[in-house]
């Protein structure tokens, strides 16, 4: 990609403070705490400096739900000497603007890209806060269509368990697409962006800081919280046998603490998800129906996972429907 | 029952605009009180009695909560054996606040043996899931269950629409179980379809891209009908149908499939009875 223009704009103050006010106005017919919100929305996230110039912030390893406003995924941003890039934006657009107040705590340098790892919401919900004519938004090339075809169940999910109702510019769509490979140049930085095959979604995309060995995985990489699977299995397997060859000093993951220890900090999530395909293609062989799998198909002897009770249920769904497809 | 399943789905799909109001109900109370489904009930089934003790003809299977919203695993049990003098002709699944609430309807003959069928479907609403049986001599039978929304990132599209499109129309026909004496003996079919609900937006036309998906199945045995289903998006992507026939010696099984651009796919076995 060719060298950005420097942006100039600052931050768009008014805009932003008459998007609070619309949210305050949306959101007191509905949600008796919301009065108090403004002033929490401004309060900065709490981010950790891990590499030079690599900021990163850990979500609560919970479900996705409002006594946490949403704020369960990892999120970074990442200083060039022009301009900053963030990876995923949270949960909600509120935890949008507090990593907005994180970075303008953090460097007066402007946002440049905001980089979605794929299209879910806890990843992807805060963009709104970075809106304006200098940021890029940018995101796997099937991100736009995942997204279109989800979006309605987002909005009704946030107005249903956040009791919420985002605006029309709360969901934001990219403006630039990476088929396979891009650079991105953030003055002095350069940071790698690579579009995946299917595996924990139909659009995952990693970024690699080269400065730092610094491997961003979205959701590539679970750790703690048990693997959520809403793409392909064996995609998944693959595509990791792929990612344990970089050279990363420091991964950081979609859910749990970054770690330091690559590719060793994959191990648990491997052993996972071979054993569900395992067990998954054993049911299948002994002509179990998907529900008598969903049923009876338990977690891994000696693994334990963070929220085993919402997701695993789900992954042999998911693992059935794929597999039993497989000659 | 003439009314025509097409213009049922016309007629039903003006009423998704109450998402925003729907989306809020988190409580299965009173499942008459459904006002998606008193619009049903009025266009399926006029003001002919419809019985709740529904117990002695069928059994609706479904959890509680939907683990996959693109995939909820949905058995339909009927709790007699079908006979040329009582059988199930029709069972017609609803999902209330589903985008089409009519899902699907089956019918079913004699040779059925048993009326049970086992399917996937999408559910991203909290709803009533209802069965409802109509037996050889019109009489109807509800049964009605409340399912639970999956939270966060569960969606109803399919995992990999590419993959999807790319083996569209690829089926899998086969016989799960020996036959036991003349027991009734469990077929599956699985379709590859992206069943799609034409309700995605395409971001840089603004337009959305229409709907796709499989329309229609018929089963035959021998050359006889043996059970046909009318279905829309609100079964899963790669339709998948497990149902029941009773053997009579060798025949083909044969599954005729059309879809919403009235493609049509064939897929077929001969059934050989075990010595």
């Amino acid at each position: 990609m060719s060298a950005m223009p420097t942006p100039s704009t600052p931050p768009n103050l008014r805009r932003w403070q008459g998007w609070l006010l619309g949210a305050l106005l949306v959101l007191l017919p509905w949600c008796p705490h919301a009065v108090a919100a403004p002033a929490a929305a401004d309060r900065p996230l709490e981010m950790t400096q891990l590499a030079p110039g690599v900021h990163v912030q850990q979500g609560a390893q919970e479900a996705w739900q409002p006594s946490n406003a949403g704020n369960v995924s990892n999120l970074a941003f990442v200083v060039g000497s022009r301009c900053v890039a963030v990876i995923d934006s949270g949960g909600s657009p509120e935890v949008g603007r507090r990593l907005r107040a994180a970075i303008e705590r953090a460097t007066p340098l402007p946002v440049c890209f905001v980089i979605a790892t794929h299209a879910h919401p806890d990843h992807m919900l805060g963009h709104a806060a970075f809106l304006g004519p200098a940021t890029t938004f940018v995101a796997h090339a099937r991100y736009a269509a995942a997204l279109g075809g989800r979006e309605r169940a987002y909005r009704n999910a946030v107005l249903r368990d956040f009791r919420v109702a985002l605006q029309g510019e709360d969901i934001v769509y990219p403006t630039l697409a990476v088929e396979r490979e891009l650079e991105i140049d953030l003055g002095g930085r350069r940071l790698q962006l690579r579009a995946w095959p299917t595996a924990h979604t139909d659009n995952d995309l990693t970024v690699w800081d080269p400065q730092t060995r610094t491997l961003f995985l979205g959701d590539l990489l679970f750790v703690g919280h048990i693997p959520v699977l809403d793409g392909r299995l064996t995609g998944w397997l693959s595509t990791m046998a792929e990612l344990r060859r970089l050279d990363a000093a420091l991964a950081v993951p979609g859910h749990g603490s970054p770690s330091r220890d690559w590719p060793g900090v994959m191990a648990p999530q491997q052993a996972y998800l071979e054993a569900l395909q395992r067990d998954t293609r054993a049911a299948i062989r002994d002509k179990l129906s998907i529900a008598q799998a969903v049923e009876q198909q338990a977690l891994p002897p000696g693994q334990s996972w963070l929220l085993a009770d919402l997701f695993h249920r789900r992954n042999v769904t998911a693992a059935y429907a794929e597999l039993e497809w497989e000659e | 029952m003439n009314i025509s399943r097409r213009s049922a789905t016309v007629a039903l799909l003006s009423l998704v605009g109450a998402g925003a109001v729907r989306a809020q109900l988190k409580t299965g109370e009173d499942p008459e009180a459904s006002e998606i489904w008193q619009k049903v009930r009025q266009s399926l089934f006029q003001t002919r009695p419809i019985s709740t003790a529904a117990d002695a003809v069928i059994v609706l299977e479904v959890p509680p909560r939907a683990e996959d919203a693109a995939v909820v695993p949905l058995a339909i049990r009927t709790r007699f054996a079908q006979s040329t003098s009582r059988y199930i002709d029709k069972l017609y699944l609803i999902i209330d606040n589903n985008p089409s609430p009519v899902s699907a309807i089956f019918q079913f003959t004699p040779g059925s043996g048993r009326a049970d069928i086992e399917t996937r479907v999408r559910i991203d609403e909290y709803t009533h899931v209802r069965a409802i049986a109509e037996l050889n001599d019109g009489s109807l039978f509800m049964t009605t269950r409340w399912v639970k929304a999956s939270g966060g990132c569960s969606a109803p599209p399919g995992k990999d629409a590419q993959a999807a499109l790319a083996t569209l129309g690829r089926m899998r026909f086969r016989i799960e179980r020996d036959a036991v004496g003349s027991e009734p003996v469990l077929a599956q079919l699985m379709i590859s379809h992206p069943n799609n609900s034409g309700l995605a937006m395409d971001q840089m036309s603004r337009q959305y891209a229409p709907a796709h998906f499989v329309r229609k199945i018929n089963i035959s045995y021998g050359g006889q009908p043996l059970m046909s289903a009318d279905i829309d998006f609100s079964i899963s992507e790669n339709p998948n149908l497990r149902f029941y026939f009773t053997p009579h010696g060798q025949g083909e099984l044969k599954a005729e499939v059309v879809d919403s651009r009235d493609l049509r796919f064939e897929s077929a076995i001969e059934y050989r009875p075990p010595r």
